[in-house]
């Protein structure tokens, strides 16, 4: 089987099973220690005071506020949308979120409940969270969520065709999945709470933004462990790597498991010292959380007045 | 049709929430300029005296040389205090209180006892690690998240690794039954000042011999400190004694007829000195000198990890650091790329304020130091590599230089030779294993290597050939106090730390 070129030039013409293989096999290792190492090392520094609100209002900025429950209804994602767009309704200071980030079928209330607030809408899609079927339906599900007014994409990979070698059906679906979104911007979740290795999260970080990804996102949320420090290093290395290779920027985004500031500090520090500012923006960094948004509001009255607030002076939705 | 009722009812509900809320348009992106504070580590917790006398039989005295010195800050320039330069009447003092100590005392004293004692100071220093670590970072000019994170840590493990040791030596070595050797003179260098002090004192004293150390000049307080925990942990007086000056008092302590040991850390032309002048004595030495330590990067390296050994191997410490990668050999395939990495890894690297806890590298040791640096790099210009330093601001006062990359460098340029003792990394390039191994033993020196590969045979078969003490496999400058650390060639002799490290200390019957 063969595809047309992809978009970069570190791919050859001509995509076929081989030529994805050697050039997975090509990307060069991680060590685990090393990698741990380093993020213990940037985890140390310490933040100016002034430069940490502006940290949080950029936390804010880049929050993909999600609800991925079973039992979502249209009356919480609406509420959620409401609190995206004003995080903190005695403060009007506080920026609005990133994104609004759904299940599929929640997709129009969030399109109705901000619509004209510049919020963004993003749906999961190819059959979140375990992307078990047919590559047909994924692509499918892929147009709808778009047709439904989602605006941002967030796709699985299928994790086991990626551990059984099969790279050019997880290439496949990111190229076919980036088609049938069309405009909308895709952000290519690896799982790496199930990809185990660093090694495998860096084969797979270049395999999916080589397939067409703008943003690589780390988990779903639904497997432990989530977003990790070490993980988001090497993908930031990785994205570091293919933008020098082939002059395309992708943006990054872990999710799931930041739910405190001071982790989400840790991150934009690891951001900042691998990409530097040019990445620094919600264009190109993205949180994916729900109880994230709060803490940040909490810390923000902090600088401010100088105390704690009660959690009950912070709005659920 | 049940979704378009459900739609229905969301409209309303919408429209009763526009109410609610104002909206507020997406503000532009602008990246976000981060900035670090500036986060300095208090020194209220060092109390600095004027002046310090000598630590000699548990008290600290006035020196009969009536000389001192002054040690300052190399971050700011600043005094910090003046010190005793012991004279020969001074360590003759010295080595006869260290050797009624080991005659009446330390030396028949059992093994369980003496540890309590090195238990008693390794706990004792732990308690006191942040006043150390300051201390340590004031008089030496090194970052003092790594005095604080690497320094003290290290301290305390090697006092509680080799009190352990003090009541089992006699299962140490099977077949051996050890002795202590007596009075143990040594010389320590300037560039861990609290580190050499724990690998040469902890296992002289377990192993039941009497000290007389001479810290380096340049870094003598934390030593004066240590000497001061001994006197409050009780430790006998005589025990432990320590004798401030500069080469001269080094000297008086190697030459002294009356050590059984001498053990040295610090250049090679000093180590040469010392073991033409030992030759024909009854004295036992160890030395550890200078290296040019081999860092080999393969095609198949984890890359940005080996960037960050790279860094940790040559910036540690401002560079001065005996088993320093100083020297980078990467494959010819990815010498560019692995090169431009490093450039941009050196650009976030802070240059500055030692005391400030976002420092990476901190002050140059002294103003000699630094000529020397400055030397050597004009040098490496002179002699054709390219430079490459970040554009970043150095304080106005103090001794500081920029972390500093030369490429295009060979074998036969003086900075590819000479130990630089700097945060100055010359990288060269290879095509084969063979001839990586080749180039990095090709030196006078062989204290350390590091190799960076996925192959784990590559990894065997390099460390047997790579002539160096210790050889690190995808890490750099890891200690362990059970883990020995030495040289080959030019670089010593005798190990320090682990098991190893009790033999330097020991004399022994066998059978």
């Amino acid at each position: 089987m063969t595809l047309a070129p992809a978009r970069t030039s570190i791919l050859p013409d001509r995509i076929t099973t081989p030529t994805l293989r050697t050039f997975i096999r090509g990307v060069t290792s991680v060590d685990e220690v090393g990698a741990a190492e380093r993020v213990a090392a940037l985890s140390k520094r310490s933040i100016k005071r002034e430069s940490k609100r502006a940290a949080l209002d950029l936390i804010i900025r880049m929050m993909d506020l999600t609800t991925l429950e079973g039992k979502d209804t249209p009356g919480k994602v609406i509420q959620l949308s409401a609190k995206a767009v004003r995080p903190d309704p005695t403060d009007p200071t506080i920026p609005s979120v990133a994104a609004v980030c759904v299940y599929p079928a929640m997709v129009p209330y969030v399109v109705q409940a901000t619509e004209g607030t510049g919020i963004h809408v993003a749906s999961v899609a190819t059959y979140f969270p375990s992307g078990q079927v047919d590559t047909k339906l994924k692509v499918q599900e892929t147009r709808d969520v778009v047709a439904a007014g989602a605006d941002e994409v967030d796709m699985v990979i299928d994790r086991g065709a990626f551990l059984s070698g099969e790279y050019f059906k997880v290439f496949d679906e990111v190229r076919r999945t980036k088609e049938a979104a069309g405009d909308a911007h895709l952000k290519v979740i690896l799982e790496t709470g199930e990809l185990e290795t660093l090694d495998n999260v860096r084969r797979a970080s270049m395999l999916a933004m080589a397939a067409g990804a703008d943003f690589i996102k780390t988990s779903t949320g639904k497997v432990s462990p989530a977003a990790k420090l070490d993980v988001t290093l090497v993908m930031l290395e990785a994205i570091r790597d293919f933008h020098d290779a082939t002059g395309v920027k992708v943006g990054m985004k872990p999710a799931g498991g930041v739910r405190t500031s001071k982790d989400a500090m840790k991150y934009l520090l690891v951001l900042n010292e691998t990409l530097g500012e040019g990445w620094m923006t919600p264009d190109w960094f993205r949180f994916g959380a729900s109880s994230l948004l709060n803490d940040v509001l909490m810390q923000i009255r902090w600088l401010e007045t100088g105390r704690y607030a009660s959690p009950d002076y912070f709005t659920k939705d | 049709m049940a979704r378009n009722r459900a739609l229905r009812i969301t409209r309303l509900l919408h429209k009763g929430l526009n109410l609610a809320i104002t909206r507020i348009p997406s503000t532009t992106h602008e990246p976000l300029l981060w900035e670090y504070a500036e986060s300095r580590e208090s020194t209220d917790i060092v109390s600095l005296d004027d002046s310090y006398g000598l630590y000699i039989d548990g008290e600290f005295r006035k020196p009969k040389s009536r000389n001192s010195f002054t040690t300052v800050n190399p971050a700011n320039e600043d005094v910090l205090a003046k010190v005793s330069e012991a004279g020969p009447a001074d360590v003759d003092d010295a080595v006869s209180a260290a050797r009624a100590a080991y005659e009446n005392v330390w030396g028949p004293m059992s093994g369980a006892e003496r540890a309590k004692y090195i238990f008693r100071i390794a706990r004792m220093i732990q308690e006191r690690s942040r006043e150390l670590a300051v201390l340590e970072t004031l008089d030496g000019g090194k970052p003092i998240k790594e005095s604080r994170d690497i320094d003290l840590p290290l301290v305390a493990g090697h006092f509680f690794y080799y009190a352990g040791w003090a009541d089992k030596l006699d299962y140490a070595f099977p077949g051996i039954k050890p002795k202590p050797l007596g009075v143990a003179g040594q010389v320590i260098p300037w560039n861990f000042p609290m580190l050499m002090l724990a690998w040469k004192v902890a296992p002289a004293l377990a192993a039941g011999n009497t000290v007389v150390l001479k810290p380096a000049e340049t870094t003598p307080l934390t030593a004066l400190l240590f000497a001061e925990l001994t006197q409050e942990a009780g430790l006998p007086p005589g025990v432990l004694n320590v004798v401030t000056g500069a080469g001269k008092t080094g000297a008086a302590v190697v030459s002294h007829d009356d050590v059984d040991k001498v053990a040295f850390t610090g250049s090679t032309a000093v180590g040469k000195l010392i073991q033409s002048q030992l030759a024909g004595t009854s004295k036992k030495l160890t030395l550890e000198l200078g290296g040019k330590g081999a860092h080999v990067i393969f095609e198949d390296a984890p890359l940005d990890q080996a960037v960050e050994g790279v860094i940790n191997g040559i910036f540690f410490n401002q560079g001065h650091v005996c088993c320093a990668g100083s020297r980078l050999f990467v494959e010819e395939s990815i010498h560019d790329r692995f090169v431009d990495k490093l450039k941009r890894r050196l650009d976030t690297l802070r240059v500055g304020d030692p005391m400030d806890k976002n420092t990476d590298i901190g002050a140059i040791n002294s103003k000699e130091q630094l000529d020397k640096i400055n030397e050597l790099v004009d040098a490496g210009q002179s002699e054709g590599a390219e430079i490459f330093q970040p554009d970043c601001e150095l304080p106005q006062k103090g001794f500081y230089f920029r972390p500093t990359l030369f490429t295009g460098v060979s074998q036969s340029h003086r900075i590819a030779q000479e130990e630089i003792f700097g945060p100055v990394l010359s990288i060269l390039s290879f095509r084969t294993p063979d001839e990586a191994v080749e180039k990095a033993n090709n030196t006078p020196y062989g204290l350390s290597a590091g190799i960076w590969t996925t192959k784990g045979s590559r990894i065997l078969w390099m460390a047997d050939r790579l002539k160096a003490g210790v050889v690190w496999a995808n890490t750099f400058n890891k200690f362990d106090p059970t883990s020995p650390f030495g040289g080959y060639k030019e670089s010593g002799f005798g190990r320090e730390g682990g098991r190893h490290g009790l033999l330097a200390y020991m004399d022994w019957d066998e059978g």
